[in-house]
């Protein structure tokens, strides 16, 4: 399992609305407890590819975001990144260059403007599961 | 020499590259990998070229992307 809190979840899914039409990405950080994560903090990161279709994460945000964690005593758990127009899964693209399979992958689908969905996937190889994320 | 490596205080040999950090440090996927040289990024084809001295900060970044 893995949780986020509403305040975090957000986050992302404002920052994701206002890049609308484009994706929107970040990292996620936290805590491992056994077999459950806990993300603590979620890093609003720009997508230097400016698409609707792919993301890439700013590498100095990056390295910002990196060095936060460390001070703040926080776990890297993964990234997030929105689909705008479809749904929350991981594409094949996504699974190509997911190479950390320690990672967790969050997807929100704003496929439908009204009802966004948050997932959050372990991804290796071309298989996916879904970590079964809870907004608590 | 000690360098700091991801926050890590760590000796390694004088002299030694970029190149033969990421090879040392077991570095997965190094086509994908950013390397940060006291907060300036190097670009992958210098990696050989450039040789560490001692108190420098290296970070590595895993490129995250994808597609929808």
């Amino acid at each position: 399992m893995i949780t986020i809190s509403k305040a975090e979840y957000q986050k992302i899914l404002e920052h994701a609305q206002k890049n609308l039409p484009e994706e929107a990405c970040g990292l996620i950080a936290g805590r491992i407890d056994g077999a459950d994560k806990h993300i603590e903090k979620v890093y609003l990161l720009t997508n230097i590819d400016h698409s609707n279709e792919h993301f890439s994460l700013d590498p100095k945000e990056h390295l910002a975001a990196i060095k936060d964690m460390r001070q703040n005593g926080l776990t890297p758990l993964g990234n997030w990144h929105s689909h705008p127009e479809s749904p929350s899964r991981p594409s094949d693209e996504d699974k190509r260059l997911a190479f950390d399979s320690k990672a967790s992958y969050l997807i929100l689908s704003l496929m439908d403007r009204s009802n966004p969905v948050l997932n959050s996937f372990h991804i290796e190889g071309v298989d996916a599961t879904n970590e079964g994320l809870v907004v608590e | 020499m000690i360098i700091t490596v991801a926050g890590n205080k760590k000796e390694v040999k004088d002299g030694i590259t970029v190149a033969e950090l990421i090879v040392l440090e077991n570095v997965e996927t190094p086509r994908y990998v950013t390397v940060s040289l006291n907060d300036s990024f190097v670009e992958n084809d210098a990696f050989e070229s450039t040789v560490l001295k001692e108190g420098d900060n290296v970070e590595f970044l895993y490129f995250m992307g994808g597609g929808c």
